[in-house]
This record gives C-alpha cells, structure tokens and sequence, in this order.
C-alpha cells in the first residue's frame, strides 16, 4: 500500500505542474504550451538530480549536511564558464555552440569526479580524505574563477553572474531531452539500489558485515552523483544548497530512512518546491529569472538552520 | 573453522596485533578475554574483513576473508561490532531485519519475515518492534542490534562485548540463547567478555589476549588461574569453585 503522505505528495506535485503548465495562458496558445513543456522537462530534470543526488551522497558520506557540492563539480563549472567568458569575452562566449558546450561540460565534470574517485578505488583510499580533496580544488577552482572575474569588464562580469545561478530561461529543446534521458536512466539506477542503500545507509562496517562490497558500491553510487549532478549543472547553471533542503524535508516529512521512501519523496518535494516556485515567480511576482537565487537563499537559510540544530547536539 | 595464520597489525609504527595463530573450529563458545586496548577488537575487524588483512592469513571454512565476495561471506559469518551504531529513524523491526539482507538482498521472503519475529521474540523485543532506535534506552537498543546480528542466521557469531549495556536478566538470556545455538545448531560463536564469570560459566573455550599477543588458551579450567589471571590482567585475584566451575573474585 502506498504511503499516504506520499500520495498527498505526489497530489501537490500534480497540481504544480497543471498550475505551471495553465496558470496565464494567452496568445498562442499551442506555442506557448510548448514552450512551458520543455521549461517543465528542465525543471523536473533539475528537481529530480538534485533531490536524488543529494540524498544518495548524504546517505554514502553518512552525513546530513553535505551536498555533492562538496565534490567541486559545481566550482569546476563555474570556472569553467568564467574561463570561457574570459577567453572569449561575452559575446564570442555568447555565440558558442550549445550542444558541444553541454558534451564537453558533462564530460570535464565526470572526469573531475572519476579523477578524485579513482584513488578511491585503486587504494582504498578513505572517502574522507577523498571528499577533502574535493573540498580543496573546489576551493581552488573558485578562487580562480574570482581571480579572473576581477579582470572582467562590467559587461563580461554581469555574464558570469548569471551563470552562477541555475536559470531555466535559456533552454534547448534536445539537450533537455537529452539530459532528461540520462537522468531518467540514474534515477532507475538508484532506485533499483534503494534497499542496499538503506545498509549503505548504516555505515561502513555495519554494511561490509552485511555482505556489500564497500568501496564497488561507495564508488559506484558517487559516480551516479556525478553523473545526475553534472548533467543538471551542465543544462541549467549551478544549484548548491537546494538539495539540502529537499533531502532534509523528505526526512523530516516521511520520518524514516528507507530508501524506498525517502528517494521518492525528496523528488517529489524537489518538484513542488521548483515547479510551484516557478509558477509563483512567474505569475504572483513578475521576475521569472530569479527562481535559482532564491532557492539558494532558502536552500542555504535550512544549512544554516541543520549545522545549528547538529552543533546543539 | 576459522583458521588465523601469522597474522599482525600495526598502526603507523606501533603493533596491535603480533603474529597470531589461532584455529576455531565449528561449533561451541569461545571466550575472547584482556584488558583493554589488548587488541580483541582488532582481531574481530580483521576476521569480518572490516579492515584489510596486513600481514598473514585468516579463512572461513576455507574461504579467505579478503579475497571472497563480501556476501559469500556475509551468509556465513556475522558481527557484532562493539560500537554498534546505527542510523536513528529506522524502527527496531527494520533494523533487525537487516539482519536478512545477505540472504535476500532487499526482498525478504515468508521465511524471512518469519526469523525476524522469531528474533524479535528471542530477543524481548516485540513491544519495541516499531520504535525508532533512537527513541530506546542503551540496552534496549543494544539488544536490537545483537537481535539483527542473531537474524543473520550465520554459523560463525563473533560478538564485540555484547553485554555492553545489558542488564543481568537480559545478560543471562543472551548468553543462554548463544549456549543453546551452539549445543543444538552446532553454531560457533566468539565473544569478547569483560565479565570473567560470564566466561567461566558458559564458554568451551577462552583465548586470551594481552599487548597483541595471545597469552593463554584453553578451557576455563586450564585458563582461569590465578597466575594466569594475573598475567592476563596485571592484578591478583582469588579464583575459587562453585558448581564445579571457577569463580573469580576479581572485584575484591
Ligand atoms: N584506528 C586506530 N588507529 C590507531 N590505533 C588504533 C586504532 N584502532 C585501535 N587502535 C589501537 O589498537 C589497540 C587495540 O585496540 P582494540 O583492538 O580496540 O582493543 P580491545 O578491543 O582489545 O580493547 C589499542 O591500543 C588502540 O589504541
Ligand atoms: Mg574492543
């Protein structure tokens, strides 16, 4: 039997979408349908890497307040466009070819994680000292990208700005698609995973004396991570604290750990709070572009709110 | 059997472990005793593959501990490690039905769900069934944990001080259960005690370990003496003889 507050949900989530999909709908309509469609499939895309990503990391770092940020994908990517504005100043950075953008960033990005996993792998490295390093070039990485913004021109820096923060305004069609099918394939992945997830959840010892092949899995289920948070980062920008937020509430709301819970319910939140936000932007408020800071600003608010609630432990 | 062969472990420079040889054959109850620090933890981690092998060889039933697929493993030997902690929102049913989890891997069979409350009955648990662990008091959860190690339903048991937090009732109860396992089942379990006594009363067997180094083993005939004891532990104590067993006067 489903759970019930899963279905009620699943019903906001529902009533999200309609919202967005209907809410205002004038002109052309059939022109207008498409156009929030694909912002629909970004967003579901965006929602659903980020809650799963989050909460299969959370799970494997064994810890409630780390993002896959952590791992510097995200810093990597934000030099990596402040590299490519800088080089090519805004206009020729304005002009790249989108899909080769999108490939060589998925790519770079999973190649960092491969880089920082394979020690990992090779030397049963801890994942401590593995999520340090990422910790570090994180930190490198976006030292860079500030040393080089200083040397931007107002123009070209207001560019970077804007790539700092996830925007669902500039899409293309097959990308999305694209990037929707690789979601959808880790997303059965991780779902497929959902009950060794809840040993993986129990810690290290704990699951080896179960029977799972510690660092198969652990590395396994980052690459996965890598893989979901690289093609979100690569379609829309960069979103660092939401997946706190998302992974915190499903906790609190479906008060369990079963994965079998918990992965549905953090997407579904995901949903409710990008899809429903959109809407809000969009038609209460008027500024449609913001919907990335914001969720940051509210993502960040509930970090703050955990490390408060942890440190008083 | 599990068979240890010229095993050692150290930590940067210092040693943990030096060179132990021990062989534990099925069935029966084997006490694993020293004071703290001995290294008893450290040689449990290693048999459970917790950590790599660094030097020498370990099997189970002739299967090497670092070579075979951790579930192969985990269908046959389960452990109870000494901070068994575990993640808070999970139900004391859940839990210990993770104790299934090398035999079925996420779906769980009448059988299962059958030793389950078996464990759950074994272990005074019932009442607690849907509480979240972070909800019981030490024991209880203590009791939780050493249940989902039962349910594991392997034949070699090794169990990292498991009266830790144990009041006397339930004390005796798991040591009863582990007797009556061992007696019918020809199931094998090794146990770190700190309660000599314990030891005395229902163990075949004690090894005992000081500074990495197994200093004495035998029946508790042979290992509970004073002298022994006293090398074991750095303090003499009275051993006396009640029911035909030794008892050791070890708090006077
Ligand atoms: N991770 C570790 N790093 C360094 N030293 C350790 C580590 N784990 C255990 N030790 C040391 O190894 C020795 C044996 O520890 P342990 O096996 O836990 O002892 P016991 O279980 O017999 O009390 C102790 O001196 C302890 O300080
Ligand atoms: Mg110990």
């Amino acid at each position: 039997m489903p759970d019930r507050r899963m279905i009620v949900l699943a019903a906001i989530a529902l009533i999200a979408v309609l919202l967005f999909l209907t809410v205002g709908l004038r002109g052309n309509v059939q022109f207008v349908l498409q156009l929030r469609a694909l912002k629909l499939l970004a967003l579901l895309q965006v929602a659903i890497s980020i809650a799963v990503s989050t909460v299969l990391f959370q799970t494997v770092t064994a810890n409630r307040i780390l993002t896959p940020s952590i791992m510097g994908l995200d810093a990597l990517y934000l030099f990596g466009q402040t590299a490519l504005i800088f080089a090519l100043g805004g206009f020729g950075y304005a002009s790249l070819d989108a899909g080769t953008k999108f490939g060589a960033e998925v790519l770079l990005m999973i190649a960092l994680a491969g880089a920082l996993l394979w020690p990992l792998i090779r030397t049963r490295m801890d994942m401590n000292l593995m999520l340090l390093m990422g910790v570090t070039l994180g930190l490198l990485f976006r030292s860079l990208s500030q040393l080089l913004s200083r040397l931007l021109d107002p123009n070209a820096f207001a560019i970077v700005q804007t790539a700092s923060f996830a925007n669902f305004n500039m899409l293309r069609a097959d990308l999305t698609i694209l990037g929707t099918i690789i979601t959808l394939a880790a997303v059965v992945v991780s779902w497929r995973a959902r009950h060794v997830l809840d040993i993986v959840g129990l810690g290290r010892e704990a699951a080896i004396g179960l029977g799972v092949s510690w660092i198969r899995t652990a590395a396994g289920l980052l690459l996965l991570v890598a893989i979901l948070v690289a093609v979100s980062t690569a379609l829309v920008g960069p979103v660092v604290f939401f997946g706190l937020l998302v992974a915190a509430l499903a906790e609190r709301v479906m008060r369990t750990q079963r994965h079998a819970l918990l992965l549905p319910a953090a997407a579904l939140i995901a949903i409710i709070i990008l899809v429903g936000g959109q809407t809000l932007l969009q038609h209460g408020l008027g500024g449609a572009s913001t919907l990335g800071v914001v969720i940051e600003f509210v993502g960040g608010l509930v970090f703050l709110a955990l490390l408060f609630h942890e440190s008083r432990k | 059997m599990i068979v240890i062969e010229n095993v050692s472990l150290s930590h940067r420079d210092t040693p943990i472990l030096r060179d132990i040889d021990l062989s534990l054959p099925r069935g029966g109850i084997t006490a694993l005793v020293g004071p703290n620090g001995a290294g008893k933890s450290s040689l449990f981690s290693l048999i459970a593959r917790l950590q790599p092998l660094q030097k020498g060889r370990i099997t189970v039933d002739d299967m090497p501990v670092d070579t075979t697929p951790s579930r192969t493993l985990a269908q046959r030997l389960a452990i109870l490690r000494q901070d068994g902690a575990v993640a808070n929102r999970l139900t004391v049913r859940e839990i210990v039905g993770f104790g299934r989890f090398p035999h079925h891997r996420g779906r769980p069979a009448a059988e299962d769900l059958a030793l389950v409350d078996a464990a759950l009955s074994e272990f005074d648990l019932h009442s607690l069934a849907d509480r979240f662990i972070d909800t019981l008091s030490g024991g209880q959860r203590q009791r939780a944990i050493v249940a989902m190690t039962f349910c594991q339903g392997t034949d070699y048991l090794l169990l990292d001080e498991p009266l830790n937090n144990l009041d006397m009732f339930h004390a005796r109860q798991l040591m009863r259960c582990l007797r009556t396992i061992a007696d019918e089942r020809q199931r094998t379990a090794i146990i770190v005690l700190h309660d000599i006594n314990q030891a005395a009363s229902y163990a075949d067997r004690i090894v005992a370990l000081r500074d990495g180094r197994v200093i004495a083993d035998g029946t508790p005939d042979d290992v509970l003496t004073e002298d022994h004891l006293e090398s074991i532990f750095g303090y003499r104590m009275k051993v006396e003889h009640m029911n035909g067993k030794p008892f050791v006067l070890h708090h006077l």
